[in-house]
């Protein structure tokens, strides 16, 4: 499951944001912020793609550089929101 | 005063006193002026001599700030360059100001060894975190620099006048070559007094930026804190709104300076609640207007907040600010001239003109710029002989009007400039980097509505049909040689561009053409 989420979330970010910032050796810990592949526009297209892919709802206070800012935070975010909601 | 005494002073009176929280990062004003007064004795040790101009490509962090302030305490010029500025660009910059030196930061060394290749003038180059390039193994090192204390002299003395260059500012324009806005100590010390006297800055007060120290709206938060002793947030993003407001809280921080695009951001933001901000007493808007319904909802947001509308360029810092009681009767007015200096619409014949006719904003004062970096012509457009000798009136190149009271209104660029982020973009260069990528046979570009960026970047391109390209690769290509604010957000393929009877794109005529599809 692990696995899955995590390359659904690469492919995202490889096919929306790479070519802009060119860098494409983007590894799963690597900052978006830093490396210049994510900018506020994109933290919004970021979410809107987890909310609708994924089918979480985030809040404020979820949408922040500990949860988004690399695919390794956004899977584990992923992770932890999934099984709270199966767990509920 | 000059300005690295605005740090001077304010060490001797509260040395203790928080100057700056950048990341984890909390420095005393004794702190940095201790740090930088050895930085600058190592830039004077090294051959940087009184009127040198010195790069600073970095972003905003505590490292930048004691390296601006140690380049002036070395009686240098400092230039501060956008971060995300690629290698040509940075070369041309740094050969265009002859620099003497360069000071970079680990994650920028690439860029920068890459542009020193073309840039024979900087004879020093330091950089500062982890940094194992071979490139940059002779670079000085800023950690080294600021604790070696046997260059320091026994006593801090300035070197050079308040009438000697403090920075150069690098702006888009129309030609596509960037000019270099002078400012002198003067200069500096005059804007900031007159900002902070509206903005009734003091040392209690706590002011967030995530505004890149870059351009003036960013680097005058630091000067107009230190002044007054004030504290300052830095903050390298607003990516993340919610982190920012979460500092907000933890700084209790007093002044909010912002751009549309923050603004908008925070307005998306689903969970704040009215009141959630009692310390913050006031937001300031500048780069572009405020729509008066974004002005509203922030205004709701934040009740105990005074909101002030703003209107300036790099060329004199800040031109007229709109007083909070005003905002209810004339929400998309930028307000007044500061005291003290003067803002009014003339006509082409440079002739005051009366209220509701539009016209060009001119602007005299101190705080006006000393013209562009060698660059006669385009100094000579823009500032003009005023009424008294050596005032001169700067030519904004912004069309405004007024109403029966005075109060100035934004209508229009005369230009082609694109607002976008809160930053300037020159339609040319960016034309002129698609250009030079094969298969574009035209390309042109202009702003288009966005009601994030208020202005989005779009790119018109017609490609050798025998080449065909994509929009990743035409963005790609933007995204290797231009700022990140100047890559296009668009781009549309078209088989060939309109022209003019003469045979040249007329970029306005494509672009109204475009927003009338659109609407």
């Amino acid at each position: 499951m692990t696995d899955d989420i995590l390359s659904r979330v690469r492919t995202f970010i490889e096919e929306n944001f790479l070519f802009r910032a060119d860098a494409s050796d983007l590894s799963d810990t690597d900052s978006l912020l830093e490396s210049g592949v994510m900018d506020s526009t994109g933290v919004l297209e970021i979410v809107a793609f987890l909310e609708s892919e994924f089918s979480v709802e985030m809040k404020d206070a979820e949408i922040v550089p500990e949860n988004l800012d690399s695919i390794s935070s956004i899977t584990a975010y992923l992770e932890r929101t999934l099984a709270r909601a199966i767990a509920a | 005063m000059r300005v690295e005494n605005f740090l001077r002073s304010s060490a001797l009176r509260t040395p203790q006193k928080t100057a700056l929280v950048a990341g984890r990062a909390r420095l005393g004003y004794g702190d940095l002026d201790l740090m930088s007064d050895r930085l600058a004795a190592a830039f004077r040790t090294r051959g940087v001599a009184r009127g040198d101009r010195v790069a600073v490509f970095m972003d905003n962090g505590w490292e930048a700030v004691v390296t601006i302030f140690a380049v002036l305490k070395a009686g240098a010029v400092f230039v501060p360059i956008n971060p995300s500025t690629k290698p040509e660009k940075l070369a041309h910059l740094l050969g265009h100001c002859r620099a003497a030196a360069i000071m970079t930061q680990a994650r920028r060394v690439g860029v920068a060894a890459a542009a020193l290749a073309d840039a024979p003038s900087v004879r020093l180059a330091l950089v500062c975190g982890d940094c194992c390039v071979p490139e940059a193994a002779d670079w000085l090192r800023f950690e080294q620099a600021i604790l070696d204390t046997e260059d320091a002299p026994p006593e801090s003395k300035s070197v050079g006048a308040g009438s000697d260059l403090a920075m150069l500012i690098y702006t888009s324009g129309t030609t596509g070559v960037p000019k270099g806005v002078m400012m002198t100590h003067r200069n500096v010390e005059a804007a900031a007094t007159l900002v902070n006297a509206y903005l009734e800055n003091r040392a209690d007060d706590t002011i967030l930026s995530a505004l890149p120290i870059s351009f003036s709206y960013g680097l005058y938060q630091v000067f107009m804190a230190f002044m007054v002793g004030a504290t300052v947030v830095l903050e390298n993003s607003f990516a993340f709104p919610q982190a920012i407001l979460n500092r907000m809280k933890e700084e209790q921080v007093t002044g909010l300076p912002l751009v549309p695009t923050m603004a908008a951001l925070i307005l998306q933001m689903r969970d704040l609640k009215p009141g959630d901000f009692p310390h913050l007493r006031y937001i300031t808007n500048a780069a572009s207007p405020l729509p008066p319904t974004h002005i509203a909802r922030l205004q709701e947001l934040f009740p105990a907040a005074r909101i002030f509308s703003m209107y300036g360029q790099t060329e004199c810092k800040r031109a007229t600010y709109l007083p909070p009681e005003q905002l209810a009767l004339r929400p998309d007015s930028v307000g007044l001239a500061m005291p003290g200096t003067e803002a009014y619409v003339v006509d082409e014949a440079g002739q005051r003109v009366g209220p509701g006719i539009v016209g060009e904003l001119v602007v005299s004062g101190p705080h006006v710029m000393q013209g562009y970096w060698e660059n006669p012509e385009a100094t000579g457009q823009a500032l003009r002989p005023g009424a008294l000798p050596g005032w001169n009136v700067l030519y904004t190149g912004d069309l405004f009007r007024a109403d029966a009271e005075g109060f100035l209104y934004f209508v229009a660029r005369k230009d082609d400039i694109i607002k976008t982020r809160g930053e300037k973009v020159s339609p040319k260069e960016v034309e002129d980097v698609l250009y030079a990528l094969p298969g574009v046979e035209e390309a042109v570009v202009f702003g288009v509505p966005d009601p994030i960026l208020g202005m989005a970047i779009k790119a018109v391109v017609a490609c050798d049909p025998g080449a065909p390209l994509t929009s990743d690769e035409v963005i790609r290509h933007c995204a290797r040689h231009l700022e990140d604010f100047m890559v296009p957000k668009i781009v549309e393929f078209r088989t060939g561009l309109p022209k003019s009877d003469n045979g040249k794109i007329v970029r306005r005529q494509i672009a109204e053409l475009a927003l009338g599809a659109q609407t």
